[in-house]
């Protein structure tokens, strides 16, 4: 039984991981993405389509990842190029990720879907508990913890790093110093929308292999507030995730245990609400949100010349 | 060749009128070009979506019916952006709206006087003013984003109404259809020129007119503008974010949930499981077509309403998605936002190999 809940708060978590690690990086950077919904229902069509057309889970994640990040490029172009308002280019991406991905999906609908195999080691996938929770997950559940070591490492121990932060803090200041404040963002908005790719595919090729409309059903906006659940820290990200990847597998296990007498839809609802107390709890504490936000989220930068 | 911009001495007041025209000329190609990809003759492809719905009076009809709650909500989530509030779950507060003015005629079906109507209006309104207040109150006592909380509420408040017509207020002879019960000629929105249409439209407009006087002619209005550009100088003018915040939240609340009672009550006639294509959301791409102005909202509200229609027309006719409707709305939003940096920006041309005097000027 535990075992079960685990392998589910695993799978469930992981996407939430991985878009929430990308958007920390984008924000990181000074910019405000609130497309991460539409960039990850974009990656759940496509690597849906392009797996069952080409009958490859590999090549189905590929293409998710360059679905991501073509819509962030298009949210990139405008936010930085054009100077469009961030919260509001954001919201047009989610707008136009939701509908393209219905135009696009309706062939799909029903269509059986491919899962993306798990890897399985000699010996320690064997063992018990231990080697079906930590040795016998599909290679994404890894790749989303490498992420995240990866990002905590390149933010904080390397010049990349650095010169991220001081874009995202002092955009002016990074600008004068000789920086290409809207290379380095541009970077990382394409960043963002990989990883929102990814997540989106993990959805539609492991998660629940299958397409059905809206099947992201606002876990981009729920990797936005695990941005600011962990004060813009990787690390604490997984702490987020997995949270409410147990929330929300709440549910289905409660259901499976015949919990009748609370209504479906008032569980299905508490990952909502769940989010909402987290960003309260979080917000309150003004010296914890205000020490690492980034100093320019959301501020527009136009180049002197 | 590199694009450089320039920033205009001062806002242009031509280009606000003429980036939504631009936008959606721009949006009519790329649908134009969706059409060609998809297999199909872009002319006649535009021709159905957006023309041929405006020829005939049912079908203008209908498009104004689907544009009144679009104008309605609209109309609020421009106060709360021109005052720098991000509402963004209209559609809950659609939601609620309605729950909260169906509440009447499910619970109480033989209460039918002259004053049902109204007050199930008067109930709706209050209920979406309600929930909308929730983000406001977040935001103003504990520094919460209002984005994410306004937009998770809209998930809870589909979950309830799912809840609501599936459990307690189903209709006790419905056959387990998850539906409640239809509402009394006391409880409808009376149709008005025997179509589509009803009170709603007028109600809406009137609404709409009063507030764009309000906006424009008003101290509440300059407070609106004022908080939005410029918070610190409105809080020398003594204006108060926070109070502004709940204002703006609840008045986009109110008429969210106004537009759900009506769309219930004078559309659908009873509760069902989804009772919203989506309105809250389009109204955002309305609130923006519509330059932040009521006036502006009517006009856009009927564009985006006519994407509605459309992408049904074209799907009756031509056998492509009425998907296709969300795709362009999608779209007609992202080209509005990028025609409106020439609001504040001219756009130059700079070759790389020219010195930087010679730059040409467009």
């Amino acid at each position: 039984m535990f075992e079960a809940v685990l392998l589910t708060v695993i799978t469930a978590a992981t996407p939430l991981l991985i878009a929430a690690v990308g958007e920390l990086v984008v924000e990181r950077s000074g910019v405000l993405n609130l497309g991460v919904e539409g960039m990850m229902i974009m990656g759940a069509v496509v690597g849906f389509a392009v797996a069952n057309q080409t009958g490859s889970g590999t090549l189905g994640v590929v293409a998710a990842i360059a679905a991501g990040m073509a819509m962030s490029a298009l949210f990139g172009f405008l936010v930085l190029f054009l100077v469009a308002n961030q919260v509001a280019t954001g919201l047009a991406l989610t707008i136009l990720g939701i509908g393209f991905s219905g135009l696009i999906g309706e062939a799909f609908i029903g269509v059986p879907g491919l899962r993306i195999p798990s890897l399985y080691i000699p010996g320690l996938s064997d063992i018990p508990f231990i080697g079906p929770v930590f040795f016998q997950q599909d290679a994404i559940v890894y790749l989303g913890f490498a992420l995240v070591a990866g990002v905590a490492y390149t933010l904080f121990r390397t010049r990349l790093g650095l010169v991220l932060r001081a874009v995202g803090d002092n955009h002016a200041s990074a600008h004068a110093l000789g920086y290409s404040v809207i290379k380095v963002r541009f970077l990382a908005v394409l960043f963002g929308g990989a990883c929102a790719g990814l997540a989106g595919a993990y959805m539609s090729l492991a998660y629940t292999p299958q397409w059905v409309e809206n099947m992201t059903a606002g876990r981009g906006w729920i990797a936005l507030a695990l941005v600011v659940f962990s004060s813009w820290l990787p690390l604490r990200v997984v702490a987020g995730a997995y949270l409410f990847g147990a929330v929300s597998v709440l549910n289905l296990h409660a259901q499976a245990h015949e919990m009748v007498n609370i209504p479906s839809q008032l569980l299905s609802s508490l990952p909502y609400l769940a989010t909402i107390l987290v960003l309260v709890l979080i917000s309150a504490n003004r010296r914890l949100t205000l020490v690492n936000t980034p100093a320019c989220l959301g501020k527009p930068f136009v180049p002197d010349r | 060749m590199r694009l450089e911009l320039v920033k205009r001495k001062e806002r242009s007041q031509k280009m606000a009128l003429l980036s939504p025209i631009i936008a959606i000329g721009l949006t009519a190609l790329a649908a134009a070009l969706i059409f060609a990809i998809s297999g199909h003759n872009p002319l006649v492809g535009l021709y159905k979506f957006f023309v041929e719905p405006l020829t005939q009076e049912w079908s203008l009809q209908a498009t104004i019916a689907k544009a009144t709650p679009l104008v309605l909500i609209g109309c609020g989530l421009a106060v709360c952006y021109l005052s720098n509030n991000w509402n963004i779950g209209a559609e809950g507060q659609f939601v609620v709206g309605a729950l909260f003015g169906s509440a009447l005629p499910i619970l109480l079906p033989e209460f039918e006087s002259g004053a049902t109507l109204p007050l199930m209006l008067i109930f709706g309104a209050v209920g979406g003013a309600l929930w909308a207040l929730i983000p406001a109150v977040l935001k103003n006592w504990f520094n919460t984003n209002e984005i994410l909380t306004s937009l998770m509420l809209v998930y809870v408040a589909s979950l309830a109404l799912d809840y609501l017509v599936r459990g307690p207020w189903r209709d006790p002879d419905g056959y387990n259809f998850p539906e409640s019960r239809m509402f009394s000629d006391a409880a409808t929105v009376p149709d008005v020129f025997g179509g589509a249409m009803s009170l709603s439209t007028p109600i809406t407009i009137v609404i709409a007119l009063i507030l764009a006087v309000v906006l424009a002619k008003t101290l509440k209005g300059f407070e609106i503008r004022v908080m939005g550009e410029s918070p610190r100088a409105g809080s020398f003018a003594g204006f108060s974010a926070k109070r502004l915040t709940l204002f703006s939240f609840a008045l986009a609340g109110g008429l969210a949930g106004l537009a759900g009672t009506m769309e219930v009550s004078g559309g659908l006639n009873q509760l069902l499981p989804t009772i919203s294509p989506g309105y809250g959301f389009t109204a955002i791409i309305v609130a923006f077509l519509g330059r932040l102005n009521p006036i502006g909202i009517i006009i856009a509200g009927f564009v985006l309403a006519l994407s509605y229609i459309g992408g049904e027309a074209v799907q009756s006719a031509m056998g492509v998605s009425n998907k296709i409707a969300s795709v362009i709305q999608g779209l007609l939003l992202f080209f509005v936002l990028a025609c409106d940096t020439l609001i504040l920006y001219r756009i130059r041309f700079v070759s790389h190999h020219a010195p930087a005097g010679e730059a040409s000027h467009v």
